[in-house]
């Protein structure tokens, strides 16, 4: 392994910075955008950032008959967001850490923060922790299989699961981002985003209705400080994946060597893509309605299926 | 006398010393001095596996003992793997079982004569099956690893009646796969010189492909059999969760390996790779078992059932590996075949890792509470912190996270699977398909582990039991603390072992070694593509401390407040208002309905002056084997209906017995006369 260049360390900060701070904003942004499509004012793209530093100083409080893994979880799901932030494409294509961003490894990063959270919601022993955790567990079971074969469409043109290798390949041949497989490949990772961020159609994250709640049944306990962590985390996820998304199919912009105007230019490519996208997604959930939980499977085998249509036209089209 | 011969005569001498032990001495010492001969038998095993794996051989023979070939030994490579594997195994159980045989205060206990004569035959008998070279040798040590199993599963026949069923149903499964892979090495070394396992390989070259297919049909039966694959896995289910918890884990991490130890040297070293249709076969027969056992586990509530589920699921895997592997060698992908064995034998070894500890601590909690079913369990951590701590380490390794011990050989398959598209056309259908079984593996043994540990060890508990729940003694947290130090040294530094694997399983398709390591990292030989399990761990650890250091920088100072749960303002929540294992797994039962096909009675018993008011709900769910109804129900039906027959032809008279007698003497002597 070569020792970590200072670009890459400069870009590892960077990303690190800029995933932090904005991606509350991110939340306010698409907030903001329903609040006015919807025909209400909105509180302002800030007010995520302020939410969080109400939540920071209230005491905390620690449920009756609840473990250690009720109080890891939030930390580690921080933790996650932060390694996957640290080591995916999203300002630089050079990463310090480049044996960890494998594609899988990543996937399977962003998987251990959910699995930690639905321990904690079963630690509660309540039944909205235990309904979150099992629904929650579900979905990522059914999201996997999409998942990896769309990561498997992607690298096949690259010969590599290491996502900078990916992005680089995409620069360095643009026909191959606009290709069918590319295409089929997007579709499919949308979809699963959508599901693994807890978006509608999958799970609203603006509900409190126990019959209709995901996400938010097993955070349910977690107040105060520790409901700031699950907070500013699941706004971290929804970055990391629209980053992702963002990179993997349109990858220009994105800094590839160590200048100061190259990496301005990476900072701002990598805001604006993902605040667009942010936007999509703000804009098409206005439009939508909650599926139904037992729905949610067929969805995911439509995008599972369009995964398997990415490898074999990768294949046909080789 | 070089390593790996003194490690093995160690290991055999100890074995069967101890067996002697555990029929000669008193009742109070036996399972300490059986317990720690076990453990030193593994000790010589596992330094004769790891001298072997790295290229010292050794091998005895002595002609004249049984027929065919006489009795042949040979320690290969390939074979070094399992040996070290089962030795591996052998040390933590063995330790384990110290305390776990011994009598608890109702006086049940494991310490009998039978039982402590049997497990360490039974340990020494596995050690020999990789090492046999010879048909008869291996079909003998074959034998009596069965036998010496099942006289260990029937072991609590007397306290519960389920064990008879599972031992029944072991009994017959396990000698109709010996009477298969009989037949096919039977035909096998009637076309060479003798049984030995040298001359199986000249001949395996000239065989014609009709009998080439037959032998590897035969031997794939009756070793996917014992490997629990489907749809010959109905034991499995059965015989692991009624087998003492020591037994299983031995059978679930070290005897199932044997049945891929069989595939690997029959299909890849006797009969030199095969066709390509083989390991297509190979491939989808691991593919479905890996998906249908985790299904299995994934809908179970029973722990050891799960566990057992679980254990048809990884060595799916596992095949998913070997197929692969035998695919690529026959497309003349020798590099790529390397790298799917490799990722197939680091499974191995992760499984047997994690499995062991999984079934150690399912044992403790079975041992402190006597319950095995999750909606009877919860709230484990206050009793029982440590066997709690082993099974958290223990599922993490086996759900494919990182940093488990399965991510790593899981990556590494997945690596193999993807890289082997341009392969041919039928590996444009077979590698994504592949990829996503693995990958709905991956994801519902996630959902599997967190339904275990949460609902079994988490929360509060359900039952007077799980509440009065106390830590195993001493002997039996050694034996699950080997096992979780071997899990979190696999799953952090698969840089040791990695290059002997590469070796070996380069060595079996003949290629160089798949896999290159340095200090931290994994890299691909030939392909693009590395992994720092390590460094990944370094990474994960570095966010932790830095997330909580910001969070107590940041946060507020005034100590934590202790809170009710929120209970809609109803009162306090009891337990049996908690989600159980059966509930925990509605929606996966739901989603897959079609293919589980499980059995649901709802009986509402109504107040008797208004039927709008509900007194009672009863809920039943029987989640029944479909393949097994479909498969077995029918076969057991025939051959109920041919007993029923043959009843008629015995109504106990003296008079036609005679004549049955007499009149077959007769038929067959008139057939001598027509024939001759």
């Amino acid at each position: 392994m070569n020792a970590p260049s200072l670009f890459g360390t400069v870009g590892v900060i960077l990303q690190l910075l800029i995933v932090v701070a904005l991606s509350p904003v991110l939340t306010g942004l698409m907030r903001q955008i329903r609040a006015l499509l919807e025909g209400r004012a909105g509180s302002g793209i800030a007010q995520p950032w302020r939410d969080l530093r109400k939540l920071m100083r209230k005491q905390r409080t620690s449920p009756r008959g609840t473990t250690e893994v009720f109080r890891v979880a939030p930390l580690l799901l921080v933790a996650t967001c932060l390694v996957v932030t640290a080591v995916a494409p999203f300002v630089t294509t050079a990463s310090a850490l480049d044996p960890v961003a494998d594609l899988f490894a990543v996937v399977a990063l962003l998987t251990l923060g959910t699995v930690a959270l639905a321990l904690a919601g079963l630690d509660t022993g309540t039944a909205f922790g235990g309904m979150g955790a099992s629904r929650e567990t579900t979905i990522i079971a059914l999201v996997e299989p999409t998942m990896l074969v769309a990561i498997f469409a992607l690298s096949v043109p690259v010969g590599s699961t290491n996502l900078a290798a990916i992005v680089t390949s995409g620069l360095d041949d643009p026909a191959q981002v606009f290709s069918p497989v590319s295409l089929l490949a997007a579709v499919a990772l949308i979809v699963v985003i959508i599901a693994e961020t807890g978006r509608l159609p999958v799970d609203n994250p603006s509900t409190h209705l126990e019959l209709t709640m995901v996400h938010e049944a097993m955070v349910l306990e977690y107040s105060g400080p520790d409901l700031a962590m699950v907070e500013l985390a699941s706004s971290m996820r929804l970055t990391v994946f629209l980053g992702l998304l963002a990179n993997l199919f349109v990858p220009w912009g994105i800094a590839t060597s160590a200048s100061p105007l190259l990496i301005a230019v990476g900072v701002l490519a990598f805001v604006v893509k993902v605040a667009f996208l942010g936007g999509c997604l703000a804009v098409g959930e206005v439009f939508l309605a909650k599926l139904r939980l037992f729905r949610v499977p067929e969805l995911l085998a439509g995008s599972f299926v369009l995964g398997l249509l990415a490898v074999a036209a990768s294949f046909f089209l080789a | 006398m070089n390593t790996v011969q003194a490690g093995l005569l160690a290991a055999v001498v100890v074995g069967t010393l101890s067996a002697l032990g555990g029929l000669l001495l008193p009742r109070p010492a036996r399972s300490t001095v059986v317990g720690v001969g076990i453990a030193v038998s593994g000790v010589g095993a596992l330094v004769a596996g790891v001298a072997a794996m790295a290229g010292q051989v050794a091998s005895f023979a002595a002609p004249d003992v049984l027929p065919l070939s006489g009795v042949v030994f040979a320690v290969d490579p390939l074979g070094g793997a399992f040996l070290a594997v089962t030795g591996g195994v052998a040390v933590a159980t063995g330790i384990y079982g110290i305390g776990y045989c011994r009598r608890d205060r109702h006086g049940h206990g494991l310490d009998g004569r039978l039982v402590q004569t049997m497990l360490p035959l039974f340990v020494a008998t596995m050690m020999l099956v990789p090492v046999a070279a010879g048909v008869g040798t291996f079909l003998l040590c074959w034998e009596l690893m069965a036998l010496t199993s099942l006289l260990l599963v029937v072991a609590e026949h007397r306290r519960r009646p389920a064990v008879a069923s599972a031992g029944r149903w072991y009994a017959v499964m396990t000698h109709l796969g010996l009477v298969v892979i009989l037949i096919g090495l039977l035909v096998f070394s009637a076309h060479a010189t003798d049984g030995s396992f040298a001359a199986l390989r000249i001949a395996g070259q000239h065989l014609s492909p009709a009998v080439a297919d037959l032998v590897f049909l035969a031997t794939l039966i009756g070793f996917s059999s014992k490997a629990g694959i489907v749809p010959l896995h109905a034991w499995l289910p059965r015989a692991h969760p009624e087998a003492p918890s020591n037994v299983s884990a031995l059978m679930s991490a070290a005897m199932v390996n044997l049945g891929v130890y069989g595939i690997v040297r029959v299909g890849f070293d006797l009969l030199g790779g095969g066709v390509a249709w083989w390991w297509l076969l190979v491939l989808t027969l691991g593919a479905v078992s890996a998906v249908y056992g985790i299904l299995q586990a994934a809908i179970g509530t029973d722990l050891k059932r799960l566990l057992g589920h679980s254990t048809t699921e990884n060595m799916g895997l596992v095949l998913v590996g070997v197929g692969a592997a035998g695919l690529f060698a026959s497309s003349g992908d020798l590099t790529l075949a390397g790298l799917a064995m490799a990722a197939a034998l680091l499974h191995i070894v992760n499984h047997a890792a994690f499995k062991t500890l999984l079934f150690q601590s399912a044992g403790s909690v079975v041992h402190a509470t006597g319950r095995r079913d999750l909606d009877d369990l919860g709230g484990l951590h206050t009793g029982m912190p440590r066997t709690t701590t082993a099974f958290g380490i223990g599922a993490l390794s086996a759900s494919a996270l990182p940093p488990g011990a399965a991510f790593v050989s899981e990556w590494l398959l997945l690596q193999a699977l993807i890289h082997g598209l341009p392969a041919g056309v039928s590996a444009t259908i077979v590698m994504p398909l592949a990829v996503a079984a693995v990958a709905l593996t991956a994801g519902l043994a996630v959902a599997t582990f967190v339904k275990a540990f949460g609902v079994g060890f988490l929360a509060r508990s359900r039952s007077p039991e799980a509440a009065g729940a106390h830590e195993s003694p001493p002997s039996m947290l050694a034996g699950m603390g080997l096992a979780a130090a071997a899990c979190i040294g696999l799953a952090l530094l698969p840089t040791l072992v990695l290059p002997t694997i590469g070796a070996v399983a380069g060595g079996v398709v003949g290629s160089g070694d798949p896999v290159t390591v340095t200090a931290t990292s994994i890299r691909l030989t030939d392909f693009a593509g590395s992994l720092s399990p390590l460094l990944l761990t370094v990474a994960l650890v570095v966010g932790l401390v830095a997330t909580l250091a910001a969070a107590r920088a940041l946060a507020t100072r005034r100590a934590a407040r202790e809170a009710r749960l929120w209970d809609c303002g109803a009162g306090p929540l009891s337990a049996r208002m908690e989600y159980t294992a059966t509930s925990f797994a509605e929606p996966l039962q739901r989603v897959f309905d079609d293919v589980v096909q499980a059995e649901q009675d709802v009986d509402v018993t109504h107040h008797q002056e208004s039927r709008y008011l509900v007194e009672a709900i009863e809920y039943h769910r029987r989640v029944p084997d479909r393949i097994e109804r479909r498969l077995y129900e029918p076969v057991l039906a025939v051959m109920a209906a041919w007993g029923r027959a043959g009843r008629r032809l015995a109504p106990g008279s003296v008079h036609r017995y005679l004549g049955y007698g007499f009149y077959s003497l007769c038929a067959l002597l008139i057939l001598l006369v027509v024939t001759r």
